[in-house]
């Protein structure tokens, strides 16, 4: 096991607000991962569309990817900013984090860039190229963006793999040394983080879009327009929701392996257990289940918080909610998005109850809140390390004040943002809807 | 050798950065100063236009910046946003109203709402470039100690010089704007427009070169060793270049060369940065870290290089491709401006 290292700039910060920071990161991050999703999964959702008009000639199927792709710009336009927040709140709030290891992590980061470029681009050709390019270049041009979105999200997810399992360095004489640019990238976290997050992605996006069409038809709006977006985006969410749970259960898997602190926060077990039962809701528990959910083995040894002095324990209550939250929301989906392949796998036609309609409503956004209570088990759960078992969160951060300042302003610019955000979008749906023949 | 490579690729997106990025600040100045609606639409429609499919790509090039400086110059990095980390994080506050209400403004539907978010997305496009501006004034000043928010919180960028390179900054953008406008204009053939940019490029163009003569006062005075730097060797060079190609804008802006004016407008404003890191050399934060010191091991370097050469081959003809399709007004649909 490597030592801990603190910062390299100078003495630990002894920063009074380091809470308020954490928050601030959160609240940011927050923001920008529901949007990340659309970056992920819209561009392919907006391209199959497309690939519909062209293989059958309806005009209806063109109309409609139009108009995704125009919410589509201007999710990625707040996404652009609100990533640019986090660019900058890397060093704003965690310089030590970053004098330390940027040159470790950066080339993820480096990558990262060029993929962004790519998306930036290509999206701004891609929507405001429909009435000028040929449609066979049009189409063409969603493929960088689907692909920018996945090497995007590939990288960045490096950099959180990496920070939760620390690899291409070693600590000598309390410096870093040895530094593995490519050993740091290609981390062990890697692989299972970015299977789970990508999937995310499309269901956060899927269900999300689903959610709108449900909405509309419950108004009474069941016309064939609204009938194809609904179908289209419930096919996305057929096809990953219960992908997820397989995905879902390997990140459960490898957390148990290499981060036992992190699980038994996750579980709130006090004790390390033989046979560990897993708690459904308070008080009932399911006996030996742990065991075989987190090794796939009922006897096996799970270990607790008491395996680590208390200043190395994450805060428990907060990681074990937001996982069952998670767990519980993403099992729904799944059942969901089973509910619908069914029904059109046997009768080529949606669900007819109005039910199923009432829970796409619910389903859009709590699929963001799965999304935010997973990314609360994993960040959280990996405290107090920024960097894990190598690097203290508290050694982490900016020695500057005004951290209170900076994330009130910053809470108020988003409340404005999301708020101006939400009435554009809708607005952009209850415009005139325009097919061209 | 490594560093400075490293150094050399910071720069280049630097200058991507301040040219292409600065100019869309600019054009929000003149968003700012178009007039009232009635009078200020047609500008304010063009600059919609020119700006809509290419902002967030000329954006990115920050956070280019950014992460190569990270990951080349991690020590450096560190220091400086947690010394400048009030500019910075009004700078970054900045982007985040231009850019979404920029986004935003298209699905206005009424005149207060436009007025509303177009009044944020101009005011933010000029504090951005102000408050980057003075960030790396305060860096150039020597203010920027090696440390975990060592450097004075507020002194550091309110200096002379600092508030100097701020004003500089917006001034720059807006000039490179105008003239890019007027070229844009004229690709068009909206006759007006071209006069309306054609003037104030020449006005932003003057203003600038003044600015820039008077800097250089501030600069004998704030930073001897920068005004050193900037007055002999590669520095001299670069400043003569800047002049020479600023003085070639006017020349060109005068005699309705449009097109031409675009590079000599660029090539002025990326000799200031040069001239700027010529002048400051071996220093990267002076008077204390210097390149080698800030810079991060071989092997970073060299993945961060090779990874940037790759990226830079597909990069580069996607850029020229979404440029080429921009000005030649094939990405406008719905965004033509009202005659």
């Amino acid at each position: 096991m490597r030592p801990v290292i603190d910062g390299v700039l100078g003495d630990p910060a002894n920063q009074d607000y380091l809470l308020q920071a954490r928050q601030m990161q959160a609240m940011s991050f927050a923001v920008h991962i529901p949007l990340v999703c659309f970056g992920i999964a819209f561009p392919a959702m907006v391209v199959f569309m497309e690939g519909l008009w062209l293989r059958t000639g309806d005009p209806l199927y063109r109309a409609l990817a139009k108009r995704w792709s125009k919410a589509m710009l201007i999710l990625f336009a707040v996404g652009v900013v609100t990533g640019t927040i986090l660019s900058f709140e890397m060093g704003l709030l965690w310089p030590e984090f970053m004098a330390r290891f940027g040159d470790v992590f950066g080339l993820a980061f480096g990558i990262e860039g060029f993929s962004f470029f790519m998306e930036a681009i290509f999206i701004a050709i891609y929507v405001y190229g429909w009435d000028r390019l040929s449609p066979r270049t049009h189409i063409m041009v969603g493929a960088p963006v689907i692909a920018a979105g996945f090497t995007g999200s590939f990288m960045v997810i490096s950099v959180n793999g990496w920070m939760n399992q620390p690899a291409g360095f070693s600590i000598v004489d309390g410096k870093v040394a040895d530094v593995e640019p490519l050993a740091a990238l290609f981390n062990k976290n890697l692989w299972h983080e970015l299977a789970h997050m990508y999937l995310a992605g499309f269901v956060v996006a899927a269900f999300l879009v689903a959610s709108v069409y449900a909405f509309a038809w419950l108004r009474g709006r069941r016309d064939r327009r609204h009938l194809v977006g609904l179908v289209v985006a419930l096919s996305f969410a057929a096809l990953v929701a219960p992908a997820q749970v397989l995905v879902g259960d390997w990140a459960a898997r490898t957390v148990a392996d290499r981060q036992p602190v992190k699980l038994a926060a996750m579980e709130g077990l006090e004790k390390t257990t033989r046979g560990a039962p897993f708690e459904l809701f308070a008080g009932i528990e399911v006996p030996r289940a742990l065991s075989l959910l987190a090794f796939h083995d009922p006897n096996a040894t799970v270990r607790g918080l008491d395996t680590v002095p208390e200043r190395d324990r994450p805060p428990s209550t907060i990681v074990k909610i937001s996982f069952r939250a998670m767990v519980a929301i993403g099992t729904g989906l799944a059942a969901l998005g089973a509910w619908f392949a069914w029904v059109w796998w046997r009768r080529r036609r949606l669900p007819r109850s109005a039910w199923f309609h009432r829970a796409l409503v619910a389903a859009g956004p709590l699929s963001l809140v799965a999304l935010i209570a997973g990314w609360v088990t994993t960040e959280v759960g990996r405290q107090p390390w920024v960097v894990y078992e190598v690097m203290r969160t508290e050694a982490a951060v900016t020695g500057a004040s005004g951290i209170p300042a900076g994330f009130t302003a910053l809470s108020l610019v988003y409340a404005a943002l999301a708020a101006i955000a939400y009435v554009m979008l809708r607005r952009l749906a209850r415009s005139e809807f325009e097919v061209e023949a | 050798m490594l560093p400075e490579l490293a150094a050399a690729l910071m720069l280049v997106g630097l200058t991507a950065y301040v040219v292409l990025g600065g100019a869309d600040f600019g054009a929000g100045f003149w968003d700012l100063t178009a007039g009232g609606a009635e009078r200020g639409a047609p500008v304010r429609a063009m600059i919609k236009r020119a700006m809509a499919p290419v902002w967030e790509a000329n954006h990115v090039w920050l956070i280019f910046v950014l992460v190569v400086m990270w990951t080349a110059f991690p020590k450096a990095f560190g220091s400086l946003s947690s010394t400048l980390a009030i500019p910075l994080f009004l700078a970054a506050l900045g982007i985040v109203l231009r850019g979404g209400a920029f986004a935003l403004k298209g699905e206005a539907a009424t005149i207060a709402e436009a007025r509303a978010l177009g009044a944020t997305f101009a005011l933010s496009s000029v504090t951005v470039p102000f408050f980057l501006g003075a960030s790396a004034g305060a860096v150039a000043a020597g203010e920027v100690p090696v440390g975990n928010a060592a450097g004075d919180e507020w002194g550091s960028w309110t200096g002379a010089l600092p508030l100097f390179v701020g004003v500089l900054a917006v001034v720059l953008g807006a000039h490179l704007a105008a003239v890019f406008l007027g070229a844009d204009s004229q690709r068009a053939g909206r006759p007006e427009l071209v006069r309306a940019f054609r003037a104030r490029a020449l006005g932003s163009g003057l203003v600038a070169g003044a600015l820039a003569i008077g800097g250089l006062a501030i600069v004998s005075s704030e930073a001897p060793r920068l005004y050193d730097g900037l007055t002999s060797g590669a520095g001299l060079a670069c400043v003569v270049a800047s002049a020479a190609a600023g003085v070639a804008t006017l020349l060109l802006e005068w005699r309705a060369r449009f097109e031409l004016a675009r590079y000599t407008a660029a090539v002025a404003v990326a000799m200031v940065i040069a001239g700027w890191a010529f002048a400051q050399e071996p220093y990267m934060l002076p008077p204390g870290l210097t390149l080698d010191e800030a810079a991060a091991p071989d092997s970073a370097l060299a993945a961060l290089l090779i990874a940037a050469t790759a990226g830079m081959a597909l990069l580069v003809p996607a850029l020229v491709w979404l440029f080429r399709l921009a000005v030649s007004g094939r990405l406008a649909y719905e965004e033509e401006p009202r005659p």
